[in-house]
C-alpha cells in the first residue's frame, strides 16, 4: 500500500494542493488572487514535475484499478499544462470576479483527469470521470450572475448525467457479463465468443464517452455550452478535458476491447467519419467565433478517432501526437479571442466583427490565421503532421475507404476556417473598434510561442514527439 | 559539386526576406524583395553555369535527416534546373511589375510573394516524398491571399475557389503517398523512382495522383478555377500563377506519375489524350469569344498545358522534350502576356477588350512588344513557341496521329484567338479619349518586358541551351517507360523512318537516336 502511495505522487500533489488552495480561498478571501493562484499554479508544476520523474515507471497500483505508465504519463503532462495556463489568463478575465473557486476547481478536475487518463478499472474509470465533470458543469456556470454561462452549466449537467447514465449502464453490462470491472479481465473475456449483451455493453460505454470527447452523435451540448461558458473556461473545456477523455476512450477501447476490434471498429469509425463530416458542415454559418470553434473541436476529435479506429500502435501514436498539436493550437486559438476585446473592454465573439483585423491588429490576425490554417491541416503548417500520421495509420490498417472519405470531408472543414481568414484579411474593416489589449505579457507570449511552434518550428520536434509518442503508445501494445 | 548547400541558401534567402518585408515599411519591402530576388536569381545562373550536363542525375544534392519520419533532402536534375531558373527569373519582374500597381500593405504582399518564391523552388528541388508535398500544398496559402487580397472585384469568390479546387485535388495525393511510402518503405524519390510498384496498385495511385495533377494543370473539365483566378487576381499574381504554378501540374506528371507508374500511365494513356485533345479544341474555342483580356489569355494556358499532357504522354523523346520546352516557352510567354494587360489596365483600370483599340498609334513600343509575345504565343518559328509545339506534337504524332491531328488545330485556332485579340486592343482607330491619353511604357515595364521578349527569342533561336539540361532526364524517363510503351500508330508508314530522324537530329543538333523508334 505505501509502495503504492509512492507511485501515485502527482495526484496526491494535486489533491493536497487543491485543498490548500482552497483553504487559502476561504481565509485569505477572494481578493487575494495572486496568492491562491500561484498555490495553484505551483500544484499544478509539481504534479507534473512528479510525472516526469515517474517516467519509465510502468506498474499497476492498488490492486490493479490504477496504472502508472508512460500514456498516463503523457496524457497527464497534457492535462496539467493546458490546465496551468488556463489558471494562468483567467484573472485578467474574470477582473474583480475572480474567485478562488476557479483555481481549486480546476485542480480537482485535473485530478479526475488524471485518474481518468491511468484508469485501467471501470470503476476508476467513472470515479475519474465524475470527478472531472462535476468541477466541470460548476466551471461552466462560473459567472453565476450572467445567464449564458448558468445556462450552459445547467445544460452541461444535465447532458453530462444523461451521457453518465449510459456509460454506467454499458460498464453494469460489461460486468454483468465479463464477471469483472478490471480491463484485462475484461478483455480476456473479449478474446472468447462474442454475445449480445457484451455488444450492448460496448455500445453503451462508447456512447458515453463519445460524448466526453463530443464525437457525433453525441456533440449536441458542445457548442452551446462553449459559447456560454466564460473563455477562459471555454479553453479548459476544449482543451485538458479533451486529452484525459481520448486518452481514456484509447485505453478502454485498446486494453478493455482490444480482442473484440470488430466490435467495435465499426462504432468508432461512425463516429470518426460522423464527426468530421458534421463538425465542418455545422461550422459553416456560424457567427459565434466560440461556436465554432466548438464545431471545430468536434471536427477535430473526427480525426484522432481515424487513428484509434486503426487500432494499431501506430493509430495510437497518432492520436497522441494529435492530441498535443490539437492543444497547442486550440489553447492558442482561444487566447487570441480572449485578446479581442472592445474599447470598453468588452469581449468581441461575433465574426463580422472580426472584419478587417489583420489591418488593426496584425500580429494577432497572422498568429490566428496560423492557428486556422493548422487546424484546417494544411502545410507546411505543424497541423499537417499529426493528420498525416493518423491517416497513415488508417492506410497501413487497411481501411483505405475510411482514409479517404475523411480527408475529402476535410477538405468542407478547410472551408470555414479559411472563410475567417477571409474576414479577416480580405474584408473591410468594420466599425468594431480592437485596440491593443495591454498589460497581457503572458498571453501575447504563450499566442506568439505557439503560432511559431505551429509554423514550421514544429517539423524539427517530430524525432523527438515519435520517441515520446511511440514509448507512450507501446504501453497499451 | 562542392559541398556548398547553395539549394537551401535559395530556399532561405527568400524566406528570410519575406519575414523583413513584413515589419519594413512600404518602400523598403519593396527594395528588399528585389534584392533578395535578384540574388536568388543570379544564385541560380551560378547553379546553371555549374550543372554538370551529362554528369549524374541528381545533382547538388543535399542531405539532413533532420524530420525523423522524413529528410530535408534536395537536388536536382535538368527538368528541375529549367523550372527553378524559371521560378528565379520571374520573379524580380513580378516583384518589378507591382512596383506601382500595388498600393495597400506592401509589406505583406512583398512578404507573400517571397514566400511563394521559396516554395516554388522547394517544390522542384525536394528529393523527399513528404517535403515535396508539404512545398507542393504550401502553395496555396501565399495564393490564397494574393487572390483574396490584392485581387479584383470578385476576388473573395476566385480565392475560395481556388483554395478549395486545389487542395480537394491534393488531398488524394496525400492518400496515395501514404500507400506508396507503406509499398515501398521509403520517402526518397530517387529510390521511388525505381520502384516497380505491382500493376494493379499503380492503377489506383495513378488515379488518385492524376486528380490531384489535372486540377494543378488545369485540365479540362476541372479547368474552372484558372480564369476565375486569373481575372481577379493582381498582375503579378497572374504572371506567377501562369507562369509558375500551372509547372506544377505538368512536373508532378513527368516526375511522379510517369517514371513511378510507368504501367498505369500506358493503361491510361487514353484518359489524358482524350481529356487533352477536348482541351484544345474546347477552351480554345471559349477563349475567341471572350471579351475579358485575361480570361482569354487563362483559357489560353488551358490549351497550351493540353498540348503539354499529350506532348508527355506520347512516351517518346520529341514528346517530352516538346512539353518541357512549351513548359518553359508558355512560363515566360503568358507571364509576359498577363504583363502587357497588366500594363494597360494599370492606365484604364479595365479588362473590356472592346474598351481599347488603336493603341499602335500612341503607344508603338507596346504594340510591339505585345506582338512579340503574341507570336511566341501562337508558335510563330523564331519565337519559343514554335520549338516547343513543333517537337511535341512531332512526338504525338509518332504515337497517335489522331491525336496529334486534333492537337494542331489548338495551333490554329490559337492564331485565331491570339490575333483576333490583337487587332481589337492594337491595331484599328483611336477613338477613344482616355485611350489616346495612355502614355507609352515606361523604363519600368520596359525592364520587364526587355528581359522576357529577350528569353523568348533566345529559346525560339537557339534552344540548345534549354534542351541540353533536360535531355538526359528525357532519356532516362524515357527508357523507363519504354517496357510499358505502347505501339503507336504512326509505324504504319514503316517505309520512312530515316528521314524522320534526320530531321530530329538536325534540329536538336545532337543524337538520341534511342528516342526514335
Amino acid at each position: 500500500m505505501t509502495a503504492d502511495l509512492a507511485l501515485i505522487w502527482p495526484e496526491l500533489i494535486l489533491t493536497i494542493g487543491g485543498l490548500i488552495t482552497l483553504m487559502l480561498g476561504t481565509f485569505l478571501g477572494d481578493r487575494q488572487v495572486g496568492i491562491y493562484q500561484l498555490s495553484a499554479l505551483l500544484t499544478l508544476a509539481a504534479a507534473a514535475a512528479a510525472v516526469v520523474a515517474l517516467f519509465g515507471v510502468d506498474a499497476t497500483v492498488f490492486s490493479g484499478t490504477l496504472s502508472v505508465d508512460g500514456f498516463g504519463g503523457f496524457a497527464k503532462l497534457l492535462i496539467y499544462a493546458a490546465s496551468f495556463i488556463c489558471i494562468l489568463i483567467a484573472p485578467r478575465f474574470f477582473t474583480g470576479g475572480m474567485r478562488a473557486e476557479y483555481p481549486t476547481l480546476i485542480l480537482f478536475a485535473a485530478l479526475g483527469m488524471g485518474i481518468m487518463a491511468s484508469s485501467r478499472d471501470l470503476m476508476t474509470l467513472y470515479v475519474g470521470l465524475e470527478l472531472n465533470s462535476l468541477a466541470a458543469y460548476v466551471l461552466a456556470s462560473f459567472m453565476r450572475t450572467d445567464e449564458r454561462s448558468t445556462e450552459a452549466g445547467l445544460k452541461y449537467f444535465v447532458l453530462g448525467a444523461l451521457a453518465s447514465g449510459m456509460l454506467l449502464y454499458g460498464i453494469s453490462l460489461l460486468y454483468g457479463f465479463t464477471g469483472t470491472t478490471d480491463f484485462s479481465g475484461i478483455a480476456a473475456r473479449m478474446g472468447g465468443e462474442m454475445n449480445i449483451g457484451l455488444i450492448f455493453g460496448i455500445v453503451f460505454v462508447l456512447a458515453g464517452l463519445g460524448f466526453k470527447i463530443s464525437a457525433v452523435p453525441f456533440h449536441m451540448w458542445t457548442p452551446d455550452v462553449y459559447e456560454g461558458a466564460p473563455t477562459p473556461v471555454t479553453t479548459f473545456f476544449a482543451s485538458a478535458p479533451k486529452v484525459a477523455a481520448m486518452a481514456l476512450m484509447t485505453r478502454v477501447v485498446i486494453d478493455a476491447m482490444g480482442p473484440a476490434i470488430g466490435a467495435w471498429q465499426q462504432i468508432i469509425i461512425f463516429l470518426a467519419l460522423a464527426s468530421i463530416i458534421l463538425g465542418a458542415v455545422g461550422a459553416i454559418g456560424q457567427k459565434n467565433i466560440k461556436r465554432l470553434l466548438a464545431y471545430s473541436s468536434i471536427n477535430n476529435v473526427g480525426f484522432m478517432l481515424i487513428g484509434l479506429a486503426a487500432g494499431t500502435q501506430a493509430g495510437v501514436e497518432g492520436v497522441l501526437t494529435y492530441l498535443l498539436v490539437y492543444v497547442v493550437t486550440t489553447i492558442g486559438a482561444f487566447l487570441v479571442v480572449l485578446q479581442l476585446r472592445d474599447a470598453d473592454g468588452n469581449y468581441i465573439e461575433s465574426i463580422p466583427a472580426l472584419a478587417g483585423l489583420s489591418q488593426r491588429r496584425p500580429g494577432l490576425a497572422a498568429a490566428m490565421a496560423v492557428f486556422l490554417f493548422s487546424l484546417a491541416g494544411i502545410p507546411p503548417l505543424f497541423g499537417f503532421w499529426p493528420k498525416y500520421l493518423v491517416f497513415e495509420a488508417a492506410v497501413n490498417a487497411n481501411l483505405l475507404p475510411l482514409a479517404i472519405a475523411g480527408i475529402v470531408a476535410s477538405v468542407i472543414g478547410a472551408f470555414y476556417y479559411i472563410a475567417i481568414i477571409k474576414t479577416m484579411y480580405f474584408d473591410d474593416n468594420s466599425d468594431t473598434e480592437i485596440p491593443a489589449g495591454g498589460g497581457a505579457i503572458v498571453e501575447d507570449a504563450v499566442i506568439t510561442a505557439s503560432a511559431l511552434w505551429l509554423s514550421v518550428i514544429g517539423y524539427l520536434f517530430i524525432p523527438m514527439l515519435a520517441v515520446v509518442s511511440a514509448s507512450a503508445a507501446a504501453v497499451l501494445f | 559539386m562542392s559541398g556548398f548547400p547553395i539549394l537551401s541558401l535559395m530556399l532561405a534567402i527568400p524566406a528570410v526576406a519575406a519575414i523583413a518585408c513584413l515589419f519594413a515599411g512600404d518602400k523598403m519591402a519593396r527594395w528588399v524583395a528585389f534584392g533578395a530576388t535578384l540574388v536568388t536569381f543570379v544564385l541560380g545562373c551560378v547553379m546553371w553555369a555549374q550543372f554538370d550536363i551529362g554528369g549524374p542525375q541528381w545533382q547538388f544534392t543535399e542531405r539532413a535527416d533532420l524530420f525523423g519520419r522524413f529528410s530535408w533532402a534536395l537536388g536536382i536534375d535538368g527538368m528541375a534546373l529549367m523550372l527553378i531558373m524559371l521560378s528565379v527569373f520571374l520573379m524580380p519582374l513580378c516583384i518589378l511589375a507591382s512596383w506601382d500597381a500595388i498600393k495597400s500593405r506592401v509589406g505583406l504582399y512583398m512578404a507573400m510573394f517571397l514566400v511563394m518564391e521559396t516554395i516554388m523552388i522547394g517544390v522542384f528541388c525536394a528529393q523527399d516524398l513528404l517535403l515535396f508535398y508539404i512545398f507542393f500544398e504550401a502553395g496555396l496559402i501565399p495564393m490564397y491571399f494574393i487572390i483574396g487580397i490584392w485581387g479584383g472585384a470578385n476576388r473573395k469568390y476566385a480565392a475560395y475557389k481556388f483554395f478549395l479546387y486545389t487542395l480537394l485535388g491534393s488531398v488524394l495525393m496525400l492518400i496515395a503517398m501514404i500507400a506508396m511510402i507503406a509499398e515501398a518503405g521509403t520517402t526518397d524519390i530517387p529510390t521511388l523512382l525505381n520502384y516497380d510498384f505491382p500493376v494493379e496498385m499503380q492503377t489506383w495511385l495513378w488515379l488518385a495522383f492524376f486528380a490531384s495533377l489535372a486540377v494543378k494543370m488545369p485540365m479540362w473539365p476541372v479547368h474552372t478555377w484558372l480564369p476565375d483566378a486569373h481575372v481577379q487576381a493582381p498582375t503579378a499574381g497572374s504572371m506567377i500563377l501562369a507562369g509558375v504554378l500551372l509547372k506544377l501540374g505538368a512536373y508532378g506528371f513527368i516526375r511522379f506519375m510517369m517514371p513511378m507508374f510507368p504501367d498505369a500511365s500506358a493503361q491510361l494513356m487514353w484518359i489524358v489524350f482524350g481529356l487533352s485533345m477536348v482541351a484544345v479544341v474546347y477552351t480554345s474555342l471559349v477563349a475567341l469569344v471572350q471579351s475579358d483580356m485575361k480570361k482569354l489569355i487563362a483559357y489560353s494556358s488551358v490549351a497550351h498545358m493540353a498540348i503539354v499532357t499529350a506532348g508527355l504522354f506520347a512516351f517518346n523523346q520529341q514528346g517530352i522534350e516538346g512539353a518541357l520546352i512549351i513548359m518553359l516557352s508558355h512560363g515566360v510567354v503568358s507571364a509576359a502576356l498577363f504583363f502587357c494587360v497588366g500594363v494597360i489596365y494599370d492606365r484604364l483600370h479595365t479588362r473590356e477588350i472592346d474598351r481599347y483599340g488603336g493603341l499602335a498609334v500612341n503607344m508603338p513600343a507596346y504594340a510591339i512588344f505585345f506582338m512579340l509575345f503574341t507570336m511566341a504565343s501562337i508558335g510563330l518559328p523564331g519565337t519559343s513557341g514554335f520549338v516547343g509545339e513543333f517537337l511535341s506534337l512531332a512526338g504525338i504524332y509518332e504515337a497517335s496521329s489522331w491525336v496529334a491531328f486534333v492537337c494542331t488545330t489548338g495551333i490554329i485556332l490559337g492564331a485565331a484567338y491570339m490575333l483576333y485579340l490583337y487587332r481589337r486592343v492594337v491595331f484599328g482607330e483611336l477613338t477613344k479619349d482616355d485611350v489616346k491619353a495612355m502614355p507609352d511604357l515606361n523604363p519600368r515595364e520596359w525592364a520587364v518586358l526587355a528581359p522576357l521578349a529577350a528569353v523568348a527569342l533566345w529559346m525560339g533561336v537557339y534552344p540548345e541551351s534549354f534542351l541540353a539540361p533536360m535531355r538526359g532526364d528525357v532519356t532516362t524517363v524515357v527508357a523507363r517507360l519504354a517496357p510499358a510503351k505502347p505501339a503507336g500508330d504512326a509505324h504504319l508508314a514503316a517505309g520512312k523512318p530515316q528521314p524522320a530522324k534526320a530531321q530530329g537530329e538536325a534540329a536538336h543538333g545532337s543524337s538520341h537516336a534511342g528516342g526514335v523508334q
